[in-house]
């Protein structure tokens, strides 16, 4: 068979933050805001989750942000321009539900920008004035401020330590919104415990707010029961149910202790990689 | 050999299959029987007492002419037997390790009566093996091409089947698998040491020698639906084998809890994953010296618990909550299983998983007694009131059966399920409520056995043939 998933586009465009764009397709004929792939870089790869950040149908490539934080993200972010990734199966997982819902703000944390933004370009599409909150530990962990300055009306940017826009969590330009006006329906993704703290800040007020949730993952369609969540008190599986669900309602703790499954494995695997890339 | 009396047949002595020793075997992923010689098989197969009404046939689900196969391995040509095989079941070599020959073929043997039963299944396997191993039969011949288009949706057992009859008939057959690999449960469920992949992967290129062609990471119903497989991508018919892969909680406190895998997830890590192998990328957790509990008594949960035993896991508990005459694993995993170092616990079910800082350390178990049987027509077991106890486990495996996976029925709503989620089908043909898409194996009939995905993949080729022909 012809080898497939041939990577066409690589950027670096943050601290080991890359934007690959890669030929999918089946996936890019499809892909919807919100779902992801399951990519595998060689035969002795694993599967991880990415969400799918943008897709071109007629040139039949979808685009995926990566940041290096484990082995494979460390592998996926020196790939270049010709190379093959061994796997890309998608899109998966149910897409983010979109609707005019009226006000809305996209709050994004750090890589989590790629995620949020398919999902801004689709509420503006369909109608809402979107907001979005970018927040990143400093100005060189923004990414697609320009992407995501065309899908909305408006991007509020914080940084951790004031190096740009306003100095403060995201969670604090939230509520400045909510006490300014009326806001109909918020998305976040990003680190668990900022959208665990979004969650905390819209509750209160009862606005529906969607999270999409980061689980380890295995085969990705619902085979493997890995990807569980705790959502009002019943188990779902991210990967077909999700991965989006009702912020409030998740249960980020134990989603953020499930996530350190693997940690001191990962750990290992990560120093190897980067040794066998500096080497 | 001498013309044998029927008499002087039955006294023979059933020929054991040799396997390795269970100290050795139960540290690595090595097959655990070693296969019969020709001797051997010839002095077995010799042992068949030529039933006027070969009753064996009855137990096969799919019907394999087990008494012509018999003589001619008694006969020693074993290119016939294989002949006679192949037209029936076209993985010999996978049914022959897999089966649950107790149950079927030899659960139906006359001399199953005296408890030695003809070693069906290992001759099925001796056979299989010959032959794959030194080409001894034929390919069979295609029937030139058709311009007919047939999507095969999943490669396990009955999608493998249901391509293979089809692309015998000449038609244009595509398997669309959403795993990397090929094999369905074959290669991400069943164990190394039970069914080695490299057959799997030789019966596959048989396939593809057939002209079958085959796509990896395409999961139909998210993206590519079955509807677009008709409409735009040509394809006049529609097999759907997707398994039974959603795997089943029992719903009790701390199933969350890091440590507690489905049996699917344990699996697949390593089977699929190879997460014990070093350069694997894939991580699974250390069970070195560590204890494991498997739920359930299932080939699936039998699998799981030696899988634990080759990782190093001390003890490995298995907890069945019915007695071992209900067991529904096959008898020989389960001597295995035990040989190796398994200890089963009958009548007991897990009532909660314990844990400290979200790391499961024990499970609490209550112990069960039978009672009336119920829908299945086994006893249904009921709790002892008060019979409770809390066993040390690092990590759990739950292997209390599947679901059907939902993503393509969702996406397909004019396709017909019943409450169990299951589609419903015409148990003839195996067509569903979409004229032109047809199903079978564990999609339409709940978690069973590979020879029954078979058995279903074949008779749906042959209604699918009909249908594209009429």
């Amino acid at each position: 068979m012809d080898r497939r998933f041939a990577i066409c586009g690589a950027s670096t465009i943050g601290p080991d933050i890359v934007r690959l764009v890669v030929e999918a397709p089946r996936v890019a004929a499809h892909a919807q805001p919100g779902q992801f792939v399951i990519v595998r870089v060689n035969d002795h790869g694993e599967r991880i989750p990415l969400t799918i950040c943008d897709s071109d149908p007629e040139a039949g490539t979808i685009t995926l942000v990566v940041q290096a934080v484990g082995s494979t993200t460390t592998q996926l972010n020196v790939m270049t321009i010709g190379e093959h990734l061994a796997d890309v199966l998608g899109p998966l997982g149910t897409p983010t539900g979109i609707d005019r819902f009226g006000a809305c703000v996209v709050v994004a944390g750090g890589v989590g920008t790629a995620i949020v933004l398919p999902v801004a370009r689709a509420l503006t599409r369909a109608g809402n004035r979107v907001t979005a909150i970018v927040g990143a530990r400093n100005e060189d962990h923004l990414i697609l401020l320009n992407e995501m300055r065309d899908a909305t009306n408006e991007v509020i940017i914080t940084t951790d330590d004031g190096s740009a826009g306003r100095h403060g969590l995201v969670t604090d330009a939230l509520g400045t919104l909510l006490a300014e006006g009326d806001v109909d329906y918020v998305f976040t993704a990003g680190p668990i415990p900022m959208m665990q703290a979004v969650a905390g800040t819209t509750r209160d007020k009862r606005i529906l707010t969607v999270a999409s949730l980061n689980p380890l993952m295995v085969d990705g369609t619902g085979m493997c029961g890995g990807c569980r969540v705790t959502v009002g008190g019943e188990s779902k599986f991210a990967c077909i149910d999700g991965p989006d669900f009702d912020a409030h309602a998740v249960d980020f703790i134990t989603l953020s202790k499930r996530n350190t499954a693997y940690l001191e494995f990962e750990s290992c695997r990560f120093d190897e990689a980067t040794e066998a890339i500096d080497a | 050999m001498p013309e044998l009396t029927k008499r002087e047949r039955m006294k023979m002595e059933r020929t054991d299959m040799p396997m390795r020793d269970a100290c050795d075997r139960a540290t690595d992923f090595e097959e655990v029987n070693l296969g019969y010689t020709s001797a051997m098989a010839v002095l077995e197969a010799s042992r068949c007492i030529e039933c006027k009404r070969a009753v064996c046939i009855d137990g096969c689900p799919v019907g394999i002419r087990i008494d012509d196969f018999l003589r001619y391995v008694a006969e020693g040509d074993i290119a016939s037997a294989a002949a006679v095989i192949h037209e029936d079941n076209l993985f010999p070599a996978i049914c022959g390790r897999v089966c649950p020959q107790e149950s079927q073929c030899e659960g139906a043997c006359v001399l199953d009566k005296k408890g030695r039963p003809i070693a069906i299944g290992h001759l099925e396997r001796f056979v299989a093996d010959r032959e794959r191993t030194r080409s001894l039969t034929e390919p069979p011949r295609l029937t030139p091409p058709t311009d007919r288009k047939v999507a095969v949706i999943g490669s396990g057992p009955a999608g493998l089947a249901c391509a293979g009859d089809l692309a015998r008939e000449g038609h244009a057959v595509t398997v669309f698998e959403a795993l990397h690999e090929l094999g369905g449960v074959l290669v991400y469920g069943i164990p190394e040491f039970r069914l080695p992949k490299e057959i799997v992967a030789s019966e596959i290129s048989r396939l593809e020698k057939r002209g079958v062609r085959f796509e990896t990471d395409v999961l139909i119903g998210s993206g590519t639906t079955l509807e677009e497989l008709t409409s735009e991508e040509g394809f006049d018919a529609v097999f759907i084998g997707t398994g039974a892969g959603l795997p089943r909680f029992p719903g009790i406190e701390g199933e969350e809890l890091i440590g507690v895998y489905s049996a699917n997830e344990f699996l697949t890590r390593v089977n699929l994953m190879k997460a014990h192998e070093s350069e694997s990328e894939t991580p699974v957790y250390d069970l070195y010296g560590r204890s494991v509990v498997v739920i359930g008594g299932g080939n699936t949960a039998v699998d799981a618990a030696r899988t634990s035993l080759r990782l190093g896991a001390d003890p490995v508990k298995m907890l069945y909550r019915r007695s071992d005459s209900e067991m529904p694993a096959r008898r020989e995993e389960i001597e295995h299983a035990i040989e190796e170092g398994v200890e089963i616990r009958y009548l007991v079910a897990p009532t909660s998983f314990n844990g400290v800082d979200g790391w499961l350390e024990s499970v609490t178990i209550q112990e069960m007694r039978l009672g009336e049987p119920d829908e299945s027509g086994r006893a249904r077991p009921e709790a002892i009131k008060g019979a409770f106890e809390t066993i040390e486990a690092a990590v759990a495996i739950i292997a209390i059966g599947n679901s059907p996976n939902p993503v393509l029925t969702r996406s397909t709503p004019d396709l017909a399920t019943t409450k169990w989620g299951t589609i419903e089908v015409d148990e003839g043909t195996g067509e569903t409520s979409i004229p032109g898409v047809f199903a079978g194996g564990d999609i339409t009939t709940g978690g069973a056995t590979v020879i029954l995905a078979l058995g279903a993949g074949r008779k749906a080729a042959a209604a699918i043939n009909e249908y594209l022909v009429s």
